[in-house]
C-alpha cells in the first residue's frame, strides 16, 4: 500500500479543448480511485472555470501538428470552430462530457477548484467571472501549501 | 491472489480486493465487503448503487463509471462520493462482487 498515490494537484494553464480535457480527465480519475485531488487554473486555462467562456473552448488548428492540417488552411476564418465542432461530436459519441458538464461534475466530487491569483489580476478577473465551484482565488505559495504531500501534475 | 470467507462461503479475492468469480456472489456477502471498505452499515440508499452496479454487469459486462451512475442510477454524483468516499463506482462494485469498472471518465 505504501506506493499509493493518495493525494494530486493538477494545473492546468492552457486554455485550448486539447490544453483543457487531459486536466480534467486526471482530475476527475483521481477522485474516482478515491485519491483527494485538486484543481488549478492559471493563465489561459482559467477560461475553463470562467462563466462566459467555459461554453466556447475551442481545439487549436494552428500551431497544433497533431491536427495534420498545413498551417495556412488552419488559418483560415472558421476552421478553429469546424473543427472544435467535429471534435465534439466526436467526444458526444463517446459520451465524453462537454467541459462545463465535466467541470460542475468534478467539482461534484469533492475537487478543489482554484484559480491562480497572479492571471486572475493580470486579465482583471474577479470572483465573480468564474463558475460558483471555484473555492478561492490562491497565490502561488498557497497552492503549494494546499499541494504538500501529493503529487503535482503540470497540463 | 486470496482467500477468504463470506457469509460463510470460501471466496478469492485478486490483488485489490475484488471477487473473482462474480458467479459466487450474494448479496449475504455484501455487508462483510463494505465493512472492509469502511462502510457500516450499508443503507438503502448503498444498495441502492449496489444493486444497480450488479444490473448493469449483468446486462452489459461490466459495471458503469461514476458519471454513468451519477445519471443513471438515481443518486447524484455527489451523494455517491458522500455514500462511498473511497471511489463509488470501484468501491460499489466490490460490494457487488463484480469486477472495477474500467473506463477513464
Amino acid at each position: 500500500m505504501g506506493d499509493r498515490i493518495e493525494k494530486v494537484s493538477v494545473i492546468i494553464s492552457k486554455g485550448s479543448l486539447e490544453g483543457i480535457y487531459p486536466g480534467l480527465i486526471m482530475a476527475n480519475g483521481a477522485r474516482a480511485e478515491g485519491i483527494e485531488a485538486n484543481l488549478f487554473f492559471t493563465f489561459f486555462g482559467l477560461d475553463a472555470i470562467h462563466k462566459e467562456r467555459f461554453e466556447h473552448i475551442k481545439v487549436a488548428t494552428v500551431g497544433n501538428p497533431g491536427m495534420h492540417m498545413a498551417t495556412m488552411i488552419g488559418g483560415l476564418p472558421g476552421m478553429s470552430a469546424i473543427a472544435t465542432r467535429m471534435l465534439s461530436k466526436k467526444m458526444e459519441a463517446f459520451d465524453i462530457p462537454s467541459i462545463p458538464e465535466f467541470v460542475e461534475m468534478i467539482a461534484d466530487t469533492g475537487c478543489g477548484m482554484f484559480a491562480c491569483k497572479a492571471s486572475v489580476d493580470l486579465f482583471g478577473f474577479t470572483k465573480v467571472d468564474f463558475i460558483d465551484q471555484v473555492s478561492d482565488i490562491i497565490t502561488v505559495g498557497e497552492f503549494y501549501e494546499r499541494a504538500a504531500g501529493g503529487e503535482i501534475i503540470f497540463t | 491472489m486470496t482467500t477468504t470467507t463470506l457469509a460463510g462461503m470460501e471466496i478469492e479475492l485478486d490483488d485489490e480486493g475484488f471477487i473473482v468469480d462474480p458467479e459466487r456472489w450474494t448479496e449475504a456477502m455484501a455487508a462483510d465487503l463494505a465493512r472492509h471498505e469502511g462502510i457500516d452499515p450499508l443503507t438503502d440508499r448503498h444498495w441502492q448503487v449496489v444493486r444497480f452496479m450488479r444490473c448493469e454487469y449483468e446486462a452489459k459486462g461490466s459495471g458503469p463509471t461514476v458519471r454513468v451512475l451519477g445519471k443513471t442510477s438515481g443518486v447524484s454524483v455527489k451523494e455517491l462520493y458522500q455514500l462511498f468516499p473511497r471511489g463509488p463506482a470501484k468501491i460499489a462494485a466490490k460490494i457487488a462482487g463484480i469486477p472495477k469498472p474500467r473506463g477513464c471518465i
